[in-house]
C-alpha cells in the first residue's frame, strides 16, 4: 500500500510538471508578442526574447500610422461581418431547429438526414464557384457574402435540435395555442428565451470562427477598405515590415487583444461548449 | 393534438424555408458551379465566360498529373500526421491523468482553458507570430536555444524543408491538442462510472482500467476527432499560407494553398483550380459519409432504445393491469 501511494505520488508530480510546462507553452509566444511590441526594433535584434516591457509602445504605434495597416477598419469590418454572420446563424438555426422538432412533417426525416449528411461539407473546397458566383453578381468586396450564407448552419441546427428535443415540452407550445398565439409568435416570444443558453454558446463559437476566417474573405475582398482582421493581419507578413519588429509585434498583439478579452471574460463557457459539442452524437 | 381541426405541419415547412434557400443558392450551387468550372476553359483575372473543353476530363487529367499538385497532397497528408500522432497521444495521457480518480490532479480547470487556448486565436496572426519567433539571424528560437546551449550558431529554421514542415505541424499539433483533450475528457465522463468502481473493487489498476474500460467506450469519440481532424487538415491554408507561403522549395505548399495559388495568382486558372478542388471535395466527402454513418447509428440506436423501453413499460403496464 505504501509503494502504492509513493508510485502515486511521483506519478502525480510527472503530471503536474508536464501540464505546468505545456501552460507555459500556450501563454509564452502571445508573453513575448506583447512585450515584444513595447520594445524597439534594435533592442529586438539585440535580444528577442525579454520578460520587461520597453517604454517604446507608442513609436511602434507611429510606425504604423505610417503604412498600409489600418487596425480599426479591419476591426470594424470584423465586427460587421461576425457579429451579422452570427445573428443569421444563431437565429435561423434556432428556427429550423424548432420546426425539427415541435412539427411532424412528412419530410422531417428526410431533411434531418440531409442536415447530418452535410455537416461537414466545408465552404473551402468549393470556393472557385462561390467566387465567380459572388464576382457575377457583384458581391465581391462586400460583407453580405461573409454574412448571409450563415443563414444555412448545418452543424448549428444540428445541435439546436438536440438542445430542443433535451428540454422543449411540447405542453408549453400547446397552452400558447390555446391562448391563442399565432406560431411564429410562439417561436420569437416563447421559444427563443428557453434556447438562450444553447444561443449563447453556439453564438461564441460561429462569432470566433467568422471572426478567424481567413479563406472566403481573402478570394472575395480586393479593396482594403473591406479587409477583415485577418486580411489586414496578413500584411504584417509583407515587405513593407521587413526589418519593423516592433510594429510587426505590436500589430499582432493588437488582433489577439479582443479574442483574447472574450477568452478569458467567457473561457468557461468555451469549455463547456467544446466538451458538449463532443458529447452532440 | 392532430384532432383538433388545425394542421400544424406547415409550419414545420414554412419554418425550414431560409434554410433551405439560403442552402440551395450558397452551398449547393457553387458547389455545382465549381464542379462545372472543372470541365472548362474558364482562366484569366476578371474572366466569367467559359466554352467546355472539348475532352470533358482534361483539367483532371492534367491536375493529376501536375507534380506540384501531387506535391501539394503529399505535404497535406504528411502535415497532418505529424501533427496528429503526438496530438492524439498527448491528449488521450492528459485525458488519462485528468480523469483518473486516484491522481486528483487540482487546477483542471485553469489547466483547461490555458491548453485550449491557442485554438481560438486568429491562425493568420499565429502563423505571423511564429514566423517571427523563428526569425533568422535573431529570433525568441534561435536566442533561447542558443542560451540553453542546444545550438551553437543562430540556424535559418525558415530554409530547411523538414524544419519548415515540422513547424507548421507543431503549430497544428499545439492549436489542437487541447481541442481534442477536451473533446476525449467528455467522452470519458459520459462512461457509466459503475463499471470504473466495479473495476477498482475487482482490484484492476489504473493503466488496466484506461486500456481495458476507458479506451474500447472511447471508440466512437476518438473516431470522430479523427475524422473532422483529417477533414480540417485537408484545408490547412492559413499557416503554410502565411508561415512562409508554402515555401521553402514548396515544402509546406499544401492542397488548399495550391488551389489558391491556381486560382488567385499567376494567370488565373479557375478551370484547373475547380478540378482541384473537386478531387478534395471527393476526398472530404468519402470521409464525411463515414462520419455520417458514425453520427447516424448513434441517433438511430438511441432511438431504438428509447423505443424498446417505451415498449417494455408498455407490456410491463399491461400486465398490471
Amino acid at each position: 500500500m505504501k509503494s502504492l501511494k509513493a508510485s502515486t505520488n511521483i506519478t502525480k508530480t510527472i503530471i503536474y510538471v508536464v501540464c505546468i510546462f505545456l501552460a507555459i507553452l500556450s501563454v509564452f509566444p502571445f508573453l513575448v508578442m506583447f512585450i515584444n511590441a513595447t520594445r524597439s526594433t534594435f533592442q529586438i535584434q539585440q535580444d528577442s526574447v525579454s520578460l520587461l516591457p520597453s517604454k517604446y509602445l507608442a513609436s511602434n504605434w507611429a510606425v504604423f500610422k505610417g503604412k498600409s495597416f489600418n487596425p480599426v477598419v479591419g476591426f470594424v469590418n470584423s465586427m460587421l461581418s461576425s457579429g451579422g454572420a452570427t445573428l443569421c446563424a444563431v437565429y435561423f438555426s434556432s428556427l429550423t431547429a424548432y420546426a425539427l422538432v415541435a412539427y411532424s412533417w412528412k419530410l422531417r426525416q428526410p431533411f434531418f438526414t440531409f442536415i447530418l449528411a452535410v455537416l461537414m461539407i466545408p465552404a473551402q473546397v468549393t470556393g472557385i464557384g462561390f467566387y465567380q458566383f459572388m464576382y457575377r453578381i457583384g458581391w465581391t468586396n462586400s460583407l453580405l457574402p461573409l454574412i448571409i450564407p450563415a443563414i444555412a448552419s448545418p452543424s448549428m441546427v444540428f445541435f439546436m435540435r438536440q438542445y430542443l428535443l433535451a428540454t422543449l415540452s411540447l405542453d408549453i407550445v400547446n397552452s400558447a395555442r390555446i391562448d391563442g398565439a399565432g406560431e411564429f409568435y410562439t417561436f420569437n416570444r416563447i421559444i427563443l428565451p428557453i434556447m438562450k443558453p444553447a444561443m449563447a454558446t453556439q453564438a461564441i463559437f460561429t462569432f470566433v470562427f467568422s471572426w478567424n476566417s481567413l479563406f472566403i474573405p481573402l478570394i472575395l475582398l480586393t479593396n482594403s477598405k473591406k479587409y477583415t482582421m485577418p486580411i489586414m493581419v496578413s500584411l504584417l507578413r509583407g515587405d513593407i515590415y521587413k526589418t519593423e519588429y516592433g510594429a510587426v509585434y505590436l500589430g499582432l498583439s493588437l488582433t489577439v487583444l479582443p479574442l483574447f478579452v472574450i477568452y478569458f471574460l467567457l473561457s468557461k463557457y468555451i469549455i463547456a461548449g467544446v466538451a458538449l459539442g463532443a458529447l452532440k452524437e | 393534438m392532430r384532432n383538433k381541426g388545425v394542421n400544424y405541419a406547415k409550419y414545420g415547412y414554412i419554418f425550414s424555408i431560409p434554410f433551405v434557400l439560403t442552402f440551395l443558392i450558397f452551398s449547393l450551387y457553387p458547389t455545382i458551379f465549381t464542379a462545372v468550372i472543372g470541365f472548362t476553359d474558364l482562366r484569366g483575372m476578371g474572366r466569367t465566360d467559359f466554352k467546355f473543353l472539348k475532352q470533358p476530363f482534361d483539367n483532371f487529367v492534367l491536375i493529376l498529373n501536375n507534380p506540384t499538385f501531387r506535391k501539394s497532397l503529399g505535404n497535406t497528408a504528411l502535415i497532418w500526421i505529424m501533427n496528429f500522432i503526438p496530438q492524439i497521444l498527448l491528449s488521450l495521457l492528459l485525458t488519462a491523468w485528468f480523469t483518473t480518480r486516484r491522481f486528483k490532479v487540482k487546477g483542471q480547470g485553469a489547466f483547461k482553458v490555458l491548453l485550449y487556448m491557442p485554438n481560438i486565436i486568429t491562425a493568420a496572426t499565429i502563423a505571423i507570430l511564429f514566423n517571427s519567433l523563428f526569425g533568422y539571424p535573431k529570433g525568441p528560437v534561435n536566442d533561447l536555444f542558443m542560451r540553453f546551449g542546444w545550438l551553437d550558431a543562430p540556424t535559418n529554421f525558415h530554409m530547411q524543408k523538414w524544419t519548415a514542415r515540422g513547424v507548421v505541424a507543431f503549430i497544428q499539433f499545439w492549436m489542437w491538442y487541447g481541442n481534442s483533450m477536451i473533446v476525449l475528457i467528455a467522452g470519458v465522463l459520459g462512461i457509466d462510472p459503475t463499471l470504473f468502481e466495479a473495476a477498482e473493487i475487482d482490484g484492476a489498476t489504473s493503466t488496466q482500467i484506461f486500456f481495458k474500460i476507458t479506451l474500447p467506450r472511447l471508440k466512437t469519440i476518438l473516431l470522430y476527432v479523427l475524422i473532422t481532424s483529417m477533414i480540417g487538415g485537408l484545408q490547412m491554408f492559413d499557416i503554410p499560407r502565411l508561415f512562409l507561403w508554402g515555401g521553402p522549395d514548396s515544402a509546406t505548399l499544401t492542397a488548399s494553398l495550391f488551389i489558391y495559388n491556381q486560382a488567385f495568382s499567376g494567370s488565373y486558372l479557375y478551370n484547373r483550380a475547380a478540378a482541384a478542388s473537386m478531387i478534395m471535395f471527393f476526398i472530404i466527402v468519402v470521409l464525411s459519409v463515414a462520419l455520417f454513418h458514425l453520427m447516424r447509428d448513434k441517433d438511430e440506436a438511441k432511438f431504438r432504445k428509447a423505443e424498446k423501453l417505451r415498449i417494455r413499460n408498455a407490456k410491463k403496464q399491461g400486465e398490471l393491469v
